[in-house]
């Protein structure tokens, strides 16, 4: 190494040399050694070293001593006001500790009777959001890499983190996903300049940020995002059309038809099978219509039954029309290429039809008619994902049937994962006491599906109903960690009222002969772990009222 | 004092913990199911039951006002110091509400007290003891420190030798002998009982590998060091207090001799640097009265926290008396009047010119000084290439952030509480760069520690 070293770094303060290039010289000698190259001003020899470091000394310290500041570099734009009350002191410690709180690294292993303080930050970003706080400043790093770690808590935590976060995330790579996930780097602008940011965007900017533009335009301004996506769609790439499309799937209105009914004749066949399912979906569209024609007359009612029943006569070909509204010809492996079709047509014709087709037959009484030759499961089925699709609560319940029916803990004709999808489209009320009523019949080995369908936090009689599930679970002897998806979820979305009705489950009960060894205390434990989490979050909620 | 005006922050709480696993895992704890029975004195000690998984709950107490920073005593087996109870416990307590009332101490705590106050009274005791030692003694001490003294220039002697070597052979060649020539070195220093020469020699073992432009830094690093050597062999012939500044660079420990001082002492930063054997806490005060910055240094073995620990941000009432040396800036912390309470007091601030005329007279005093303190009255985080630097708010000219400051999580603590406007700013400057240690809002705000 004899290269000429810099003889400064350009991020240390500038020193002042002078006289220019005596520094350097020694710098040089010191590399080389003095027996190779004598320092100016110092005499050949024994002695060339010590002078060497005497001459280095003063000029160290002579450099140091005249540092200068630098020249400032170009300023950032000042941050964007946040016109939010800041957080109530109690809250910000809160946060703090939230956000202090990393999974995994805890020792791992039994979770003892602390709370998982990380699964709680999701709900108290909620609440202090629903209050409209803003973030201490200080906070936001944290905040932003806790949002980076976690996708599901972006939303939540960038909305949190408001303009002084973007501003943030606008300077740090790392937290280059903040800028995605808000169109325009959130200097949303009100007026005509916002129209010719929008259009500037949607015209230069990244897939990702005209994704998410699309999307946030189309929740405030449905027919603006149609016709902002018009302007452009002959000229988009195949893949970049679905992503598109797929955004009108929020506020679908009537108006979206002729857009979709055009889409139909798309050169991509994932395409044209997208604006059909959503034409589907609108059942007073033509291509509804059209579907509704197809399906009924591959159902029937034969009446020379008794009692009555459904006759099915599935598609014997998929003709070119029905390609053309979205009916997908091949049938995945497997699959009968028969109900393979009446499936996809069932799904897409408007559920009213059934109505009219079954002499005036309510949704209940259609859904109990038997259907001959094992067609039920198919059929059922194809209600099931049309009732979800037309967001239809009368089939859904109609479909789902009692909570307490035996079948309704599988197997039958509606699985539970369709089930659980059928819940979406009832009132949150409803939603709580059919899954409460489920789980007081088939109890909490099924449940885990439905319960996260349900609104947080748990209707009374829900949460009354998994408490009551658990207590029976940990009498039948088995041990906590069976139910620990149930017990993670209770801990979240426990009403906190409730916990003090848990009082009476912390004790350890005396160990019975069938129970499995040591579950009575590993059940109290979970149990303390339950109310210290549900006294933690009626806490939290406390202190963002305080404000 | 009101129990308010004791009651510490969270973030205050958390710095307590030795290192990042027992701050997850007193948040965990810091909850009021977890625990029983607590309470709090109201003058600093603060106490409870700390249900575990075993049978018998933990006994956890903490005197918050220790003379020597807060002292902690668990029930638990655990090596951790504040272990993770004492630090859920202290939490709870920052938390407020109704979890920790105020209360009358237990048998338990107050036994507690009673023993602790009794071993530092005992302490003390013992040390003004040895102010009145007899003639016999100090002969006995003089002949040490004669003794040692001698190690020491037949060590400087040494040194001195072996860097003209290197110098005469060329510090290219520095690179490639690596650590194993500077550590035994740095061993023979030790032998020679000067710990200051020797940890600035295993410094240089270093910066070969340090990147770019690492042969200035060898060269500049040895210069020093020769000019170290020097001052020590020639320490009688120098003025007292450069000599004073000399003895304590080498490695010789003076006793802190200044005048008691006492003032409202405000908490601007702490922080930790640890290597293998040794975890070194600075803590930096600023006197209201007299607006003296000042630095209480505190250790720990490797892996503890040292003991003495004050929240930033927060003042008390104290004494504090100079060790001998340039600029007598390094303190002793004597007798506290007050424990430490949130106070608005902000240190006075300078422009950035001035912060680095502050430091080039420092030198005068102390040549082997690395960084001063100092507060930047109005700076603005401005981003230069791939680093940062601190720009006054008024005027054209910035401080370049030290390469480890650039890289830590406070660096964007700092740009956050900014959001491009004016903060004041306290850390250290020196030829490195900036190092932020603490800042404050433009508006009102508490102090918001970066480290």
């Amino acid at each position: 190494m004899t290269r000429t070293p810099t003889p400064t770094d350009a991020r240390v303060p500038t020193p002042v040399t002078a006289p220019p290039g005596a520094w350097e010289e020694l710098v040089t000698a010191a590399l080389l050694g003095t027996d190779r190259r004598t320092p100016p001003g110092c005499a050949p020899g024994a002695h060339a070293p010590t002078a060497l470091l005497d001459a280095a000394a003063a000029e160290t310290v002579r450099r140091r001593a005249g540092l200068r500041p630098a020249p400032a570099g170009r300023r950032p734009e000042p941050a964007p006001e946040d016109r939010r009350p800041p957080l109530p002191a109690a809250a910000a410690r809160r946060l703090t500790t939230l956000l202090t709180d990393r999974p995994g690294t805890a020792g791992g292993g039994r979770r003892g009777t602390a709370p998982d303080l990380m699964e709680l930050l999701p709900q108290w970003l909620a609440a202090a959001n629903a209050h409209g706080f803003a973030p201490p400043p200080e906070a936001l790093p944290a905040l932003l890499d806790a949002a980076r770690g976690r996708t599901d808590l972006r939303p939540a935590a960038l909305a949190f983190a408001g303009p002084r976060g973007l501003w943030l995330a606008r300077l740090n790579p790392d937290w280059r996903f903040a800028l995605r996930a808000t169109p325009g780097g959130g200097t949303a602008l009100p007026g005509p300049e916002a129209a010719e940011q929008v259009r500037r965007l949607w015209e230069e900017g990244l897939f990702a940020e005209r994704v998410a533009l699309l999307a946030a335009l189309r929740s405030r301004d449905p027919a603006g995002a149609r016709a902002l996506l018009a302007s452009t769609w002959p000229t988009e790439r195949a893949e970049d059309r679905l992503m598109f499309l797929d955004s009108l799937r929020s506020g679908l209105e009537p108006a979206d038809e002729p857009f979709l009914e055009a889409a139909l004749a798309d050169r991509s066949r994932n395409v044209r099978a997208t604006a059909a399912e959503l034409l589907s979906a609108l059942p007073d569209s033509a291509l509804a219509a059209r579907m509704a024609a197809r399906a009924v007359t591959c159902v029937f009612l034969d009446r020379t039954l008794e009692p009555p029943a459904i006759a099915v006569e599935a598609p014997h070909e998929c003709d070119p029309g029905m390609e053309r509204d979205g009916v997908v010809a091949r049938p995945p492996s497997g699959r009968g290429a028969r109900s393979w079709w009446l499936g996809q047509l069932v799904e897409a014709a408007p559920l009213a039809a059934w109505t009219s087709r079954f002499g005036g037959r309510s949704a209940e009484e259609i859904v109990a008619l038997p259907v001959t030759d094992d067609w039920q499961g198919d059929l059922h089925a194809a209600w099931c994902r049309a009732a979800v699709r037309q967001r239809d609560g009368t089939w859904a319940r109609a479909l789902l049937g009692a909570p307490t029916a035996p079948e309704a803990g599988g197997p039958g004709a509606v699985s539970l994962a369709e089930r659980a999808k059928l819940l979406g489209t009832l009132g949150p009320d409803e939603r709580a006491t059919w899954v409460a009523g489920f789980i007081a019949t088939h109890g909490l080995s099924e449940a885990f599906q439905l319960l996260g369908m349900c609104t947080v936090p748990w209707a009374p009689p829900l949460g009354r109903a998994v408490v009551d599930a658990l207590d029976i679970a940990r009498d039948a002897g088995s041990y906590p960690w069976s139910f620990s998806g149930v017990m993670g979820l209770a801990e979240r979305c426990l009403d906190p009222s409730e916990a003090g009705r848990l009082d009476g489950l912390l004790a350890i009960p005396d160990e019975s002969e069938d129970a499995a060894p040591g579950a009575g205390g590993y059940w109290a434990e979970a149990f303390q772990r339950l109310v210290t989490t549900l006294r933690l979050r009626a806490a939290m909620a406390e202190e963002l009222r305080a404000g | 004092m009101t129990q308010q005006g004791v009651r510490w922050t969270a973030d205050q709480v958390l710095a307590l913990a030795p290192d990042a696993a027992s701050r997850e895992a007193g948040s965990r704890l810091g909850v009021a199911a977890t625990w029983s029975a607590a309470g709090s004195s109201g003058d600093g000690v603060v106490w409870g039951l700390c249900e575990g998984s075993g049978g018998r709950p933990y006994r956890t107490v903490v005197d918050v006002v220790g003379v020597s920073g807060p002292a902690y005593e668990c029930g638990c087996p655990s090596h951790e110091f504040p272990c993770k109870h004492a630090i859920g416990l202290l939490l709870l307590w920052a938390g407020g509400g109704d979890a920790v009332p105020v209360a009358e101490a237990p048998d338990w705590v107050e036994r507690w007290i009673a023993g602790r106050r009794g071993r530092v009274a005992g302490k003390r005791t013992a040390s003004s003891a040895g102010v009145t030692a007899g003639p016999g003694d100090q002969r006995a001490a003089r002949r040490r420190a004669e003794q040692r003294a001698e190690r020491i220039t037949a060590g400087a002697t040494e040194l001195e030798q072996r860097l003209a070597d290197l110098l005469r052979g060329g510090l290219a060649g520095a690179e490639q002998s690596g650590y194993e020539l500077w550590e035994e070195t740095a061993a023979r220093m030790v032998d020679a009982q000067a710990s200051g020469l020797a940890s600035r020699v295993r410094d240089l073992g270093g910066i070969p590998s340090s990147g770019a432009g690492w042969p200035v830094r060898l060269l500049e690093e040895c210069a020093l060091l020769h000019l170290l050597d020097q001052g020590w062999l020639r320490r009688d012939r120098l003025p007292d207090d450069l000599a004073a500044t000399v003895r304590s660079r080498v490695g010789l420990s003076a006793s802190a001799d200044g005048p008691a001082v006492r003032d409202r002492w405000l908490v601007l930063a702490q922080h930790d640097t640890a290597d293998s054997r040794l975890t070194t806490r600075r803590i930096w005060l600023y006197g209201a009265d007299t607006a003296r910055t000042a630095l209480l240094l505190s250790y720990g073995a490797a892996g503890r926290a040292p003991e003495l620990a004050l929240p930033v941000g927060s003042a008390f009432e104290a004494e504090v008396s100079a060790y001998p040396g340039a600029g007598r800036q390094r303190v002793a912390l004597g007798e506290r009047f007050t424990p430490p309470a949130p106070a608005d007091i902000r240190p006075e601030g300078v422009t950035t010119s001035r912060a680095a005329v502050r430091y080039g007279e420092a030198l005068r005093a102390d040549p082997w000084l690395d960084a001063v303190p100092v507060t930047l009255a109005r700076v603005v985080p401005v981003p230069d290439g791939d680093h940062w630097q601190l720009a006054d708010a008024e005027g054209d000219t910035a401080l370049p952030l030290s390469a480890p400051a650039g890289s830590r999580p406070g660096l964007w603590r700092l740009v956050a509480l900014s959001g491009g406007a004016p903060v004041r700013v306290f850390g250290e400057f020196g030829h490195r760069g900036f190092t932020p240690l603490t800042a404050w809002p433009a508006g009102p705000g508490p102090a918001v520690p970066l480290y």
